[in-house]
């Protein structure tokens, strides 16, 4: 009977498995932010721009996405409408879900962001009547951004970490992988805790990163 | 001299030449409080006017009406022979839309008591950017204009500088030179020196003086300085309660006003 000790040879086993796994768990992840990130954008200045029906159904969408389990909202997706017509494969569904609901959480960040300017500025373009691609491009986005992207950043890492919720629904990202060779010889430590290792390790790197940008954008 | 006419409501819309601003009946409330009502205000091209009053007589908000940061409830507001929030249409009044406002509010630039500076940018790129977008300049020129506008507020040496590296006085002179690059006919000045310490506030004054002096644009200029106002201004308005209660030259308004608040008001303030 194999002990509770850690199992060297079966660690090593394993290994090619998980890293097939996270392998996917970064594209996944890389390609829901980029979504997540340009949506929440768009949302952000429909939700601003004060169009009647418009800005406040994305008001709306945005507190409905950010206040309801990601689990559900994963499983409505992958159970339900495909009883409707709308199936996707359990990649693309976990990387829409992930990333719309992603995209609702930057909202908030995006909104943070822009009230993090005074209204002296908006003022002062408006009256140099400064032409509004040029206000954004300008004059709001470089004082926004050192704000903003630390914050972006935060939220990747926790879409990263929240990423494993997809082992849900049959996408085979690291704890799919980790779970699943844990079943095949009835041993879960080592799996699990080398998945648990990845994450930790890359959450760690990028959280330093974040943490440079911030410092940076506090010198300016 | 020294006799005015006292039983006459004091109506400020007696100005020499083509009037460059002309506010007609307008009126602004915040919610339940009126801050403007039934306002008439004509100033002449040219004119050097300084607007005095105590806080939160409506002052800023009269200034911001007439760039269009803010829009009245009521009433007209023509700039240089336009009206800037309506078109005239066969004789009838019509609400007009940004794009007009923007096009008619061109010829108007503020200075704000906070500077307003974009700070991520140095003193050059924040004179000569708005000159290339709103000027159509070439880089080039734009920069050279800026340059020489930048000097002539005393800041040649400092033109590579950010706001942050600038003392409150020099960062206010960058801003009137933005405003300058666009080469507005009216420019407006809303207490440009009371964010300032006040060893400060003597650059700030120097410069308004130059241009109050040796140029021909219209200025109105919001201030509690009163003996910068008698030096420099053509006109002095007093306002209290959204309603003009003194108009008319400095020597007149500030060694006699006729109205027990003014009094009162001018004489805190010369004793502060
Ligand atoms: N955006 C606003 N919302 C509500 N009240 C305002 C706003 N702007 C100005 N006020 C009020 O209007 C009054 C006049 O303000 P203001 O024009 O700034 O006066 P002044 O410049 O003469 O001190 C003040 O009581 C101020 O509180
Ligand atoms: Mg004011």
């Amino acid at each position: 009977m194999r002990g509770a000790l850690w199992d060297w040879a079966y660690a090593w086993s394993v290994m090619p498995d998980l890293m097939r796994g996270f392998a996917l768990t970064v594209q996944l992840t890389l390609i829901s932010a980029a979504l997540a990130l340009s949506l929440g954008f768009v949302w952000s200045v429909v939700r601003l721009a004060g169009v009647p029906l418009l800005s406040p159904l994305a008001w709306f969408a945005a507190e409905f996405f950010r206040g309801t389990p990601f689990l559900i909202q994963l499983y409505v997706v992958f159970y339900v409408l495909p009883n409707y017509g709308i199936a996707f494969s359990p990649d693309a569904t976990g990387v829409l879900v992930l990333g719309v609901y992603g995209a609702a959480r930057s909202v908030e960040l995006y909104r943070a962001g822009l009230e993090s300017l005074p209204q002296g500025q908006w003022e002062a373009c408006l009256a140099l009547n400064l032409p509004l691609s040029y206000v954004w491009r300008r004059a709001v986005i470089p004082q926004v951004a050192p704000v903003v992207l630390p914050m972006l950043g935060n939220l990747v890492i926790v879409m990263f970490k929240d990423s494993a919720v997809l082992s849900t629904i049959t996408v085979l990202e690291l704890v799919s992988r980790a779970r699943d060779a844990g079943l095949a010889s009835f041993r879960f430590l080592e799996p699990l805790t080398l998945a648990g290792l990845l994450y930790w390790a890359v959450s760690y790197a990028a959280a330093r990163g974040v943490r440079r940008l911030e410092a940076r954008g506090g010198h300016r | 001299m020294g006799i005015v006419d006292r039983s006459e409501p004091m109506k400020a819309t007696a100005s020499q030449g083509r009037p460059i601003v002309r506010m007609r009946g307008v009126r602004k409330a915040f919610g339940p409080r009126v801050i403007l009502e039934g306002l008439d205000l004509d100033v002449g091209a040219g004119e050097k006017v300084a607007l005095i009053g105590p806080s939160g007589s409506g002052k800023t908000t009269i200034l911001r009406l007439l760039i269009g940061l803010t829009e009245p409830d009521a009433g007209t507001i023509e700039i240089d022979g336009q009206y800037l929030w309506h078109s005239s249409r066969g004789g009838t009044l019509e609400r007009a839309d940004e794009a007009h406002a923007r096009q008619v509010r061109r010829c108007v630039g503020m200075v704000f008591q906070q500077f307003n500076l974009f700070p991520h940018m140095t003193a050059l790129q924040n004179v000569h950017e708005p000159m290339e977008q709103v000027l159509r300049l070439k880089r080039p020129e734009a920069k050279e204009r800026a340059r020489a506008l930048l000097a002539r507020v005393g800041l040649g040496e400092h033109v590579d500088k950010r706001p942050s590296q600038l003392s409150g006085g020099q960062q206010q002179r960058v801003a009137i030179a933005r405003s300058l690059g666009l080469q507005p006919k009216l420019m407006l000045f809303d207490e440009v020196t009371s964010a300032l310490d006040p060893e400060l506030v003597g650059e700030v004054l120097g410069v308004l003086r130059e241009l109050a002096h040796e140029t021909d644009m219209t200025m109105l200029i919001v201030t509690h300085e009163i003996r910068f106002a008698a030096d420099i201004a053509d006109r002095v308005l007093v306002f209290d309660a959204g309603r003009v209660v003194e108009d008319g030259s400095p020597e007149i308004v500030l060694k006699d006003p006729s109205h027990p608040r003014t009094r009162q008001f001018l004489r805190a303030i010369l004793e502060r």
